[in-house]
């Protein structure tokens, strides 16, 4: 699938095995203002404004009724409107319902498709390769010249199926599936491939499942993670409103049906999981690869051999504020945040509040849907309900406290159940202490107010 | 973009293995205009600084002979997560030219070449030799030399890299990438002309018809 991705979009060879790669589909968001900015001022202007689309999402107060107050925040959020004014490119900005997460929004507005090359300045952006399409995260510099050239020049990536197979247990889902392949092939262990997620456990996902796994392909190292569209794929994009409609939707879809890989296909690297032995998962460290099974305990840095694992594990627990031994169900938490582009969609709000209908959060708990058309639909089922009614806040769309630059932040020595992508020392905040898991998993922690294995509440 | 040529620096080593780019510049620097002076106090800045603004003498860049360092000389996977170019911009504003891991994020390896920084992928053991010769004498110097491909360490071993002909090129030139591929506008055209017959699909409806 990638292959045939690949030799679609090559425009010219150049030396050294780079080729120069035509793009589809070009996002960009608040944190890109400065590269629209450089492109302005070099008197060179946007080549495919058509294909260029925007939303305002990194930067933006998800407080409902709140605008953005920092005065640097907001020229990230006003130059970006400005500059896709002049150049004549779609933005969903604030005020806009349709505005949220950018990896939320793409797919939900009917931009991701299978078989296409889509970039954005986010390293989250394999997202949408959740659709069968080969999209990756770029630098700034890399922004720019898609901008200006709608190509870029990249070097083929090696290949590596992940196979998951098998029917997953209550409460286990997409979330759990990511952390345990991550956990097993390391940090490191996609770098430099692409990565095409097969077996029975995946083609069961909904597309908002398999764009969680997706999304998090680049804490394993890979900038591109691709599922083979499929039926599920395709009936979540008919309709959408930038989607192929009329013979161009008919064409499309004849072409999406021969772009699964073929039966023989090669990859450079195999991995094999078995959907029976993934557990509800939590991270106990400040690298993604650091999960682990909620039954199990904080990990013994004594009981490694290698020096430089031994350390940095002794210098993420010492971070986390955790003792070797501990059983995780018995780590306190001080908040909880369900959101993000791994998890803020309506499938995880879903799950998440069946776990906290008729109980209450003991602990400060956001709930940050990923788009504002997400919250809406969120609102029509009740959702909402469940989750204020159960003390927790409601905001508006955006990336929140994922990234740590919006506003949105846990402070110092705070730990954090959080449904997002990264366990970084300072991620959430200076000094914060972040354990990631599933949607449902977060919620269980809000009502306990400490780690907890969901399959206890009877969810 | 400036050029690199031969560089014979003071390593910086870096025994860490992952460090992600929200520790090479957190998250709350990235509105700063990569302009202003202070830009190289971004760099590292919750571990190299106190609470109080204080350098942390632990952290090994604030150690005397150490703080001149422009080549990084790190363990597997430096510069992954976020694809934050401010990371490798932090790391330039403060002088590094180079650095050199085993293995390192890929959309970082991509910034450093747009910035006129060398990556260089070195093997595991052969890194985790240089780092512990400049933990045995502070300060020691490597020579990096993109022309001839080799690193020479401060024991004067010379170990031979491998880099991509295309990046080779415009690094030692110092070209302009945006330049060069404008001047492919008749292929960029042409393609754009095939691709519009053959994949009609791919072009979204204009918004609102």
């Amino acid at each position: 699938m990638f292959e045939k991705i690949w030799a679609r979009h090559v425009v010219a060879e150049g030396p050294g095995g780079h080729v120069l790669l035509y793009v589809d589909r070009h996002l960009l968001h608040e944190g890109t203002t400065a590269a629209l900015g450089r492109l302005a001022r070099s008197g060179r202007s946007v080549r495919r404004p058509d294909l260029s689309f925007a939303t305002a999402d990194h930067y933006v107060s998800t407080l409902p009724g709140s605008p953005t107050t920092d005065p640097e925040a907001r020229a990230m959020v006003e130059g970006l409107g400005r500059h896709t004014a002049q150049q004549g490119i779609l933005h969903f900005g604030v005020g806009d319902p349709r505005r949220g997460i950018v990896h939320v929004i793409g797919p939900e507005q009917g931009l991701t498709v299978p078989g296409i090359t889509l970039v954005c300045g986010d390293s989250h952006t394999a997202t949408h390769g959740a659709f069968g399409a080969l999209a990756f995260g770029i630098g700034s510099s890399e922004v720019e010249h898609v901008l200006a050239t709608q190509t870029l020049w990249q070097k083929k990536p090696s290949t590596m199926r992940i196979s998951v197979d098998g029917q997953l247990g209550p409460g286990v889902n997409a979330k759990d599936v990511i952390l345990a392949i991550i956990a097993k092939i390391g940090a490191g262990g996609g770098v430099r491939h692409a990565i095409e997620y097969a077996g029975s456990t995946i083609r069961a996902m909904s597309m908002d499942e398999r764009m969680t796994v997706c999304n998090m392909s680049i804490e394993a190292g890979a900038r591109a993670g691709m599922i083979a569209p499929d039926e599920t794929t395709f009936a979540y994009v008919e309709g959408r409103p930038l989607a192929p409609r009329g013979e161009a939707w008919r064409q499309a879809l004849a072409e999406w049906k021969a772009l699964p890989s073929d039966a023989g296909a090669r990859f450079d690297r195999e991995v094999q999981l078995a959907a029976s032995e993934i557990a509800p998962t939590v991270t106990w460290g400040t690298s993604p690869q650091d999960a682990l099974p909620i039954t199990g305990r904080v990990p013994d840095p004594g009981s490694v051999a290698d020096p430089g694992r031994r350390e940095s594990m002794s210098r993420a627990l010492a971070y986390m504020g955790l003792s070797a031994g501990t059983p995780l169900s018995d780590i306190a938490v001080d908040r909880v945040f369900i959101g993000s582009c791994t998890n803020s969609r309506l499938d995880d709000l879903r799950a998440a509040a069946r776990v906290v209908k008729g109980r209450r959060a003991v602990v400060p708990a956001w709930i940050v849907p990923g788009s504002g058309l997400i919250k809406r639909a969120a609102e029509a089922e009740g959702l909402d309900r469940v989750f204020v009614d159960a003390g927790f806040e409601w905001r508006d769309a955006g990336c929140s406290m994922c990234v740590g630059m919006n506003g949105d932040l846990a402070v110092a020595g705070e730990r954090v159940a959080s449904t997002s992508n990264r366990n970084f020392e300072g991620r959430q905040g200076k000094g914060a202490r972040t354990h990631l898991m599933s949607p449902v998993m977060a919620a269980a922690a809000a009502v306990t107010g400490r780690l907890t294995d969901v399959r206890s509440l009877g969810a | 973009m400036e050029p690199f040529t031969r560089l014979t620096a003071a390593g910086l080593p870096i025994d860490l293995p992952n460090v992600d780019t929200d520790r090479v510049i957190p998250a709350r620097f990235l509105r700063k205009d990569r302009g202003v002076p202070e830009y190289s106090r971004f760099l590292f800045h919750d571990v190299r600084f106190g609470a109080d603004g204080a350098e942390r003498p632990e952290f090994i860049l604030n150690q005397p002979p150490y703080r001149g360092a422009r080549i990084v000389v790190a363990a597997e996977n430096f510069g992954c997560g976020s694809s934050r170019e401010a990371a490798v911009w932090a790391l330039a504003a403060y002088g590094f030219r180079s650095v050199i891991a085993p293995s390192l994020g890929d959309i970082f390896h991509q910034n450093c070449f747009k910035n006129g920084l060398l990556p260089v992928i070195l093997p595991a053991g052969v890194v985790d030799d240089l780092r512990r010769q400049l933990h045995a004498r502070p300060g020691a110097t490597l020579t990096v030399d993109l022309e001839t491909q080799t690193v020479v360490a401060p024991d004067g071993a010379q170990h031979r890299f491998d880099v991509d002909a295309f990046r080779k090129e415009m690094l030692l030139g110092g070209r302009d990438e945006i330049g060069l591929t404008l001047g492919f506008e008749a292929q960029i055209a042409e393609f754009e002309a095939r691709h519009a017959r053959e994949m009609a699909w791919a072009v979204p409806p204009r918004a609102g018809t």
